[in-house]
């Protein structure tokens, strides 16, 4: 970066993504002294499948640690914790005495359990284990995953009922191998983590006994649950135990609650979204879990150390960034993703053109399956500089549609807007979702904010900032978006949108 | 009427033959069919290859036009590019340097603002992207006039208007602050354009090291300068900025 940092102490922090993993050294105000990161090998055995070597993974997170220490130029002195981070739900079963996976991890894309979770959910539906665990019967989920697992590798369910396998999802895995391994290492996954595996209770914060026994998966290999920001244990053995031994592990978040912790969202009411591929967005609902009847998420937020556990609404959509890359790929009407700003700005408006992007489905509020995507109010008049516009407009009206469900569910209005991910480089997409939300869009001046999220948690646990206030001091704003728009004009575009979206719905015929 | 440089006419005979459809010829084709030694066909073939415009194949080694060709007639950097490739590294500069942050480029006789980074206290800002700035007095105005030819020909079109008693019009004297920004690598303007703030830039290069842009700081002169000069710190900061972004951009070390 551009200038000499002082001297330590420091935190690490280990994103364990969906393409690679990363560490990142952070100081004492949340500055980047240094990055290292690693891809790993997406293998897709078949369509719908997706899967990780967990071994491959491992070996890279150990080499992206010892380089983002070498690369700061830092030694064990230095550094007073390591957070872990990681991509949620993603599902691993490994024997506890060789340390050896028994399968690849099954990643949170994987589609396999479709069918088992429509079993699972028997007359009920995909709302079977909603009221206890805040979330639908679907494919992402942990639970379910690992039965699969259990049912497909041969003798492995008796191995597992013997004791001799063990669950986790990406940070039980990497905190187990970090604490040791088979030579005693920490078996134990963090709230947020557990909250996506439809076999914890959200309410008492332990595996729900009844749905683990539904599921089919036996309590015995399931990780201890613990907060999301206390010591696990000390780096100990292998390659990293030479460089980092002792080094307290002292966070676990699931990413996209990372990212909420990092955006310093420690208020009920605060939300963050991370506008990527697709687009995460989380609101902090405090210590009580809202149920939601608008098609979002309840998950936990975060907890640290002994505290009360924080709550949050979560809402997704499929395809945002990904839009822009099918402009660019598919379509070719643009040759950078940047390009599409420039692209819109050519014209005022869109032309009366909507774009709704239901590529696999209408995702929250209206999961729809049978939905595909449309381009509606097509007219001779509509160029392509139109359709760009459309299609940044799609990613600020989806917004909005999860934000004013969130508001339905929680009865709390959003304030402000906190914004991460790549997205946030386009300036008019950027105020276009101020102007859509009618509320302020804000940038902080870190990007990194999942990394940043784990760091902090594991500076609370070990007393290197030591309250939340410590960490908002830390935030600044990059950048801020204001509302342009004129009410009258923001109500007739959405309810154009909102027609638009009725078009998609019921294309497939033999769905819903 | 001068004579025709041959070689020149030669290397031009050359792209023709290979333009059109997806042409790939040999050496002896190209020799033969232009009626040169191929030693000089080579020749002309090798200077062509250096500067892009013909690439070879590596296992048939036949000649083909180059990449460098095709990016002749549309290069331009595109602005929102820059701004992506930029984020990064100018939050790390507004950071460092407690100070706001902007990123320049030549826009019709001035500089636009491309990207805006807030000064990090908690004060109100309002984010300036799409605003226009001068070309003769700003330190991104000064860093564009130098560094590109079309600005600096804008410059000495465009009417120079003295904001501040320390606003410099005479083209003379700005030439002079332009070979200045040259020797050094930077501009500044101490209040030049408004009272009491203070600005130092440097130039952003893309790959083929034109200047695409400029990225400063700029902030209250009684925070970036002492004794009534930039802070040597925040020079550094802006340049180490620039800098990386042209890295970002594909630009060698230079």
């Amino acid at each position: 970066m551009t200038d000499a940092h002082t001297a330590g102490p420091f935190i690490a922090a280990i994103d364990q993504g969906t393409t690679s993993s990363r560490c990142i050294v952070f100081d004492r105000d949340g500055r980047i002294v240094s990055v290292d990161q690693k891809e790993h090998e997406q293998i897709f055995p078949k369509p719908g499948w997706v899967e990780h070597n967990a071994a491959e993974i491992w070996t890279n997170v150990q080499e992206v640690v010892a380089g983002a220490i070498e690369k700061a130029g830092i030694t064990r002195d230095d550094i007073k914790a390591i957070g872990i981070t990681n991509q949620r739900e993603t599902t691993l079963l490994w024997d506890k005495n060789s340390g050896e996976p028994v399968h690849n991890a099954i990643v949170w894309q994987d589609t396999r359990t479709d069918a088992l979770c429509k079993e699972l959910g028997r007359n009920v539906g995909q709302d079977r284990f909603r009221r206890e665990t805040g979330l639908p019967l679907a494919s992402y989920f942990a639970g379910p995953k690992a039965r699969w697992l259990l049912d497909n590798v041969e003798g492995l369910r008796e191995r597992a009922e013997a004791g001799d396998i063990l669950f986790g999802t990406m940070d039980s895995w990497v905190i187990w191998n970090l604490t040791g391994g088979v030579n005693g290492g920490h078996h134990v996954t963090d709230v947020t983590n557990a909250s996506r595996t439809l076999l914890m209770n959200l309410h008492t914060m332990e595996w729900d006994e009844k749905i683990c026994d539904s599921i089919g998966v036996p309590r015995q290999m399931l990780p201890e649950i613990r907060s999301s920001a206390e010591v696990y244990g000390a780096v100990t053995g292998g390659k990293l135990g030479d460089i980092l031994g002792g080094i307290p592990v002292a966070s676990a978040l699931g990413d996209q609650q990372a990212a909420l912790f990092g955006q310093t969202c420690f208020s009920e009411g605060e939300a963050k979204s991370t506008y990527g591929t697709g687009t995460f967005l989380l609101m902090n609902t405090g210590e009580k879990p809202v149920n939601s009847y608008n098609g979002l998420l309840t998950t936990v937020g975060y907890r640290i150390g002994d505290e009360k556990p924080v709550y949050a609404l979560e809402g997704s959509i499929a395809v945002t960034g990904s839009l822009v890359q099918w402009m660019r790929d598919q379509m070719g009407l643009i040759s950078t993703a940047a390009e599409i700003e420039t692209l819109a700005l050519s014209v005022e408006d869109n032309g009366g053109a909507y774009f709704v992007p239901a590529f696999s489905g209408l995702f929250a509020p209206y999961w729809r399956s049978d939905a595909r995507g449309v381009i509606a109010g097509l007219t001779r008049y509509v160029t392509k500089a139109h359709l760009a516009r459309a299609v940044l407009e799609a990613t600020a009206w989806q917004t909005r549609e999860i934000t004013d469900a969130m508001t339905k569910d929680s009865g709390v209005e959003l304030a402000a807007l906190k914004v991460d991910g790549g997205m946030t480089s386009n300036n008019l997409l950027m105020q276009t979702l101020s102007d859509f939300l009618d509320a302020p869009v804000v940038r902080p001046m870190v990007a990194e904010t999942t990394c940043l999220g784990a760091a902090y948690a594991a500076g609370l646990a070990v007393g290197f900032w030591s309250t939340t206030d410590d960490l908002r001091a830390n935030w600044r704003r990059a950048a801020e978006w204001t509302p342009n728009m004129a009410a009258e004009a923001r109500d007739r575009e959405y309810k154009s949108w909102l027609k638009a979206v009725e078009r998609t719905m019921g294309w497939l015929e033999d769905e819903n | 009427m001068a004579r025709n440089i041959q070689s020149l006419e030669r290397a031009a005979a050359m792209l023709r033959l290979l333009g059109g459809g997806e042409r790939r010829l040999g050496l002896s084709d190209i020799a033969s069919s232009l009626g040169l030694a191929k030693g000089t066909a080579h020749g002309i073939l090798r200077t062509l290859q250096q500067e892009g415009f013909v690439e070879q194949d590596a296992a048939s080694g036949r000649y083909q036009l180059g990449a460098e060709l095709l990016r002749l007639g549309t290069t331009y950097l595109d602005v929102h590019e820059l701004r992506s490739r930029a984020l990064v590294w100018t939050d790390d500069l507004a950071r460092s340097s407690g100070e706001s942050v902007y990123l320049g480029v030549l826009h019709q006789h001035g500089v636009l603002i491309v990207h805006h980074v807030f000064r990090p206290d908690d004060s109100r800002q309002v984010l300036e992207v799409g605003a226009m700035q001068p070309l003769h007095s700003t330190a991104l105005g000064k860093v564009l006039s130098a560094y590109d030819p079309v600005a600096h020909s804008e410059l000495m079109e465009a009417e120079r208007k003295e904001f501040t008693a320390r606003t410099i019009s005479d083209l003379d004297a700005l030439e002079g602050v332009l070979d200045l920004t040259r020797a050094r690598g930077y501009a500044a303007d101490v209040e030049e354009t408004w009272e009491g703030i203070a600005s130092v830039a440097a130039p952003i290069h893309d790959r083929r090291r034109m200047p695409v842009g400029a990225v400063a700081v700029t902030g209250a002169v009684e925070r970036v300068c002492a004794d009534g000069e930039m802070r040597a710190g925040l020079i550094a900061a802006v340049r180490d900025c620039a800098r990386a972004v042209s890295r970002d951009l594909g630009a060698g070390w230079f």
